[in-house]
């Protein structure tokens, strides 16, 4: 193309954010907003056993109860489905049974059995007191540590609790082992937690009869995942099947899938051809949305007698609950080969293995594999405690330096030449302050008060580019008057894409932002939609790419009607011009409609009509890394946790939107804390959850958080734009930057702690365990 | 189940008449019958704050109450701070300057909430801040961009500009 873009003048730019207009007087528009003439409304009835057999199920005084409509079960809705798999879950691949209600028997508290619809949402839950219910309970395995082992099986249909057993050996850790000055070695343990978008789950769905079309509104992360499983689940094709896509109130992962809940509802909608809603309630998305982190990581390292770590060995469980929400995955896996990160790690055994219990299932949760930084970077602390080094040194001796790249990892991962981790390490050191740290933390503890300060550096793989995740679209389409309407399978739930995508073409384009508006869902083209850090990379670069193709007939179009030469033109906020002589100039609005409505006046040979499509096909993977420290004072009077500082440096390649950048880090960072300090979704013994409401599930507020300061480092990446993910990265660095700050404030205590919560009275007990 | 009731209250400077079976909540009657679709509902147990509106000048949790409770009341939502469709509150306007939202699910009730505590307190602290908003939860931001908003809120509504 002669005619490159204009230079930057949008990206890079902290723009306000075209979504929040509407968003900050309340005229958002999120699915529970939707009404439909005559709308139905359901409500699940959820068992409160974690494993029982269902031995009565009369539904007949439910039925009779006024302003219901229908009763559902398992008897009269699960026959009515077709394909309840995924698109990540490969369909030769081992699975629990696929059922929208719970079937004879219940395994989890919160597994769905009766749906009620009614009139409102208050006489579906009216008739759900009056199901006729009765349960043999069972005892459940709720322990994932020895769930492999047990006589009882969650899923008796698999005949083992083991989903996946991955062993992946390698001899040559084996023999770096034996001679190594240093073999350490710790089981580092995360605890259950889930997203907790503040938008619940919620699906509208409305069938058309004889049209055979299915409406649907949705709270999703994916609206073409709920177009291709939608109709794969009514047994329709994808051309009858309209997904709305609206304002989505947060999803962190769990909006990806589709629910059984959504499938059932699509299932009722079109049996009673009838408009129907669900809106999950916060108990339900508590217990049996999805739960996330439950796992454990052993790690064995072998370091030399200067630091340089030489091998490991690691062994990952993971518990996938009962239904693990997009189906049973190995995130293990992938945790495991992840884990030599930003360092020289030496060669790397592993396995991965992922076990059912009667619990919650599993789902992706903003960071899905980040145990790999967890385990890591808690490792090295522990190491440099073993070895009495200093944690910083630890990680500048070892630490990927640019000579090192690109760099082959043992485990088959590759970095290519653009990740910076030792410039975001020095970087974050620096914006912290170390060394003063240190010395008011060793003047702190001669006065008997206890600072802490930890770091966790890592390499996150983002805009994986393979199989469904492979590729984005956008139709882009200037319109008579000039204006750009993107249409685009994305599903932005906070990412700002609204404002992002229309900055990327407004520069491409050469239009204002204000002047493009982005429409996702319907009518737009195949892609995965928003998650896994990937729409700035695999979205923006198709949205580039139909902005450029448009620019450049554009331009062709302008050179002919004002008789100058392509070459010498510019386009910028709207308006064509001949560079150097602003005078002569036409407005993309003229273009346009000479486009459409003066087809005749084109260039000889030219298609009419201004639009074009493109597709974007990611490569494997655009690592973005990023370092992150901490500081805090622990009270051993009270166990409690005050974080001082909070650092970051990072590096997603070419910022789109600074603004929103940090906004995404911060949002990460904070769900980290979360997670390592208060969150827990504890059972008990028996499978009884315990953390039921917002008093027990315990979500950080404004008083439990510091001020984040954030450092950029930008290298480029080799994408069009240069941009690399970071809609997940704070929550993987978070976890172990405030773990390490804790043990690093109990290290005058002689203990160390391998596990979270690391809430009041967890601290406490540490502190205990030191004195006994 | 109880007879419906007739009830009145002033909604965003609008009289509306309604009828609710009495429990049904004020926030679904909001919601439902005086078409504010900015009052959220996120947990529906009075601990994240998203359905929060002024009653008769003071914040609650529209979840927390029955619609019978508010019979007479003068009601805010989000939709009625704004003073006109090009303006917005300052609130607003300090959310939208300091990315004080991302899935904007929460704003509704953080708006609410942080113009009654600036009416309250209008030259607060960082400390006082922290603690006046910690009765809302948000997932997206971590607070950054909350805070920041509120202490440029109260700058302009004491006149100090931004």
């Amino acid at each position: 193309m002669s005619n490159t873009a204009a230079a930057a003048r949008y990206v890079g730019q902290s723009v306000k954010r075209l979504e929040d207009p509407r968003l900050v007087t309340g005229h958002g528009r999120y699915v529970d907003d939707i009404v439909l003439p005559g709308m139905l409304h359901a409500a699940f009835g959820r068992s409160d056993l974690a494993r029982a057999t269902i031995t009565r199920l009369d539904t007949s005084a439910a039925e009779a109860l006024d302003g219901v409509h229908a009763v559902f079960t398992a008897a009269n809705l699960n026959s009515h489905n077709d394909s309840l798999r995924a698109s990540l879950h490969p369909p030769e691949s081992p699975a629990p049974p696929a059922n929208m209600l719970a079937d004879g028997d219940v395994r989890f508290v919160g597994d769905p059995y009766v749906m009620v619809v009614a009139e409102s949402r208050y006489i579906a839950e009216d008739a759900l007191e009056l199901v006729d219910v009765e349960f043999e309970p069972l005892e459940p395995v709720v322990n994932y540590e020895t769930a492999a082992d047990s006589e009882i099986h969650v899923h008796p249909e698999l005949g083992s609790n083991l989903a996946h057993d991955l062993p992946v050996p390698n001899p040559a850790q084996q023999e770096a082992f034996e001679d190594a000055a240093h073999i350490i070695t710790e089981t580092w343990h995360q605890h259950r937690q889930t997203n907790v978008p503040m938008e619940t789950r919620g699906i509208v769905a409305s069938w058309q009869p004889h049209a055979g079309v299915m409406e649907v509104w949705a709270s999703t992360q994916s609206p073409h995942e709920m177009q291709l499983v939608g109709a794969r689940v009514l047994g329709i094709g994808e051309h009858k099947i309209v997904v709305h896509f609206g304002d989505v109130g947060g999803g962190f992962g769990q909006k990806m899938f589709l629910g059984r809940e959504d499938m059932a509802v699509l299932v009722a909608a079109k049996l009673l051809a009838s408009p129907l809603k669900w809106i999950e309630d916060r108990r339900e998305n508590l217990l049996a949305s999805n739960h996330a982190r439950i796992e454990q990581m052993t790690v064995t390292m072998a370091v030399d007698e200067e630091g340089n770590f030489l091998a490991a060995d690691l062994d990952q469980l993971e518990d996938d609950g009962a239904y693990p929400l997009g189906g049973p995955a190995t995130p293990g896996a992938m945790a495991t080969m992840l884990y030599p990160g930003p360092y020289r790690m030496g060669p790397v055994s592993w396995r991965a293995r992922t076990v059912y219990t009667n619990t919650c299932g599993r789902g992706a949760y903003r960071g899905p594999w980040q145990m790999e930084s967890v385990a890591r970077e808690q490792m090295i602390d522990r190491v440099a405690r073993e070895i009495g080094m200093d944690p910083l040194e630890l990680r500048r001796r070892n630490v990927l330096k640019p000579d090192d790249l690109p760099y082959q990892v043992s485990t088959g991962l590759f970095f290519e030449t653009t990740i910076s981790p030792e410039q975001t390490l020095e970087q974050a050191a620096e914006m912290i302050g170390y060394d003063d740290f240190r010395a008011e933390q060793a003047k702190a503890r001669e006065e008997g008060r206890y600072l802490g300060l930890g770091m966790a550096l890592y390499i996150e793989p983002t805009s994986m580019g393979m199989g469904p995740l492979g590729t984005e679209s956008a139709m882009l389409r200037v319109e008579v008057d000039g204006h750009v309407n993107v249409f685009m399978g994305t599903g932005s739930h906070g990412q700002s894409l609204e404002t992002t995508i229309a900055q990327l073409v407004a520069d491409e384009l050469g239009v204002r932002p204000e002047d493009v508006t982005l429409h996702q869902g319907h009518g737009s083209g195949y892609g995965f939609g928003t998650g896994g850090s990937r729409s700035a990379v695999i979205a923006g670069s198709a949205a580039r790419g139909a902005a450029s193709g448009v620019r450049e007939k554009v331009v062709a179009i302008a050179a002919h009607l004002m008789e100058a030469s392509a070459d010498d033109l510019e386009v910028a906020d709207g308006v064509i011009s001949v560079k150097g002589t602003p005078a002569a100039s036409m407005t993309m609005a003229q273009v346009a409609a000479t486009a459409y409505q003066n087809s005749d006046a084109l260039p000889e040979g030219m298609e009419a009509g201004l639009e074009h499509t493109a597709r974007y096909k990611a490569p494997p993977t655009t690592h973005s890394n990023a370092c992150h420290i901490c500081t805090c004072e622990l009270d051993p009077d009270t166990g409690k946790v005050t974080l001082l500082r909070y650092v970051v440096s990072e590096d997603c390649g070419v910022l789109i939107n600074p603004m929103v950048v940090d906004g995404q880090i911060a949002g990460g960072v904070v769900q980290g804390i979360g997670g390592v300090l208060y969150e827990h979704a504890v059972y008990d013994e028996s499978g009884n959850p315990l953390a039921s409401t917002f008093l027990d599930y315990l979500v950080p507020t404004a008083a439990e958080v510091p001020e984040l300061e954030c450092g950029h480092v930008v290298v480029p990446s080799d994408t069009p734009g240069g941009h690399k993910g970071t809609g997940e990265g704070g929550a993987i660095g978070a976890p172990p930057a405030v773990f390490n700050a804790v043990a690093d404030a109990l290290a005058p205590f002689g203990v160390y702690p391998n596990r979270q919560p690391l809430d009041p009275n967890a601290v406490l007990s540490l502190i205990a365990s030191a004195s006994d | 189940m109880a007879d419906p009731i007739s009830l009145s209250m002033t909604v965003n400077g609008r009289a509306r008449r309604g009828v609710a079976e009495p429990r049904l909540t004020l926030a679904d009657f909001l919601r439902e019958q005086a078409l504010c679709t900015g009052v959220h509902l996120g947990c529906e147990h009075g601990v994240c704050g998203s359905c929060t509106v002024l009653m008769d000048g003071e914040a609650v949790r529209s979840c927390l109450l029955f619609a019978v409770q508010a019979d007479g009341a003068d009601i805010t939502t989000v939709e009625g701070l704004a003073p006109d469709e090009e303006t917005l509150h300052p609130v607003q306007e300090a959310f939208r300057d300091c990315h004080g939202l991302q899935c904007g699910f929460c704003t509704p009730g953080f708006v609410v909430s942080v113009a009654a505590f600036l009416e309250a307190n209008p030259d607060p602290s960082d400390d006082e801040i922290r603690h006046g908003i910690a009765g809302n939860l948000c997932r997206c931001t971590g607070y950054q961009g909350i805070v920041a908003a509120t202490r440029q809120a109260a700058a302009v509504l004491k006149g100090e500009g931004q």
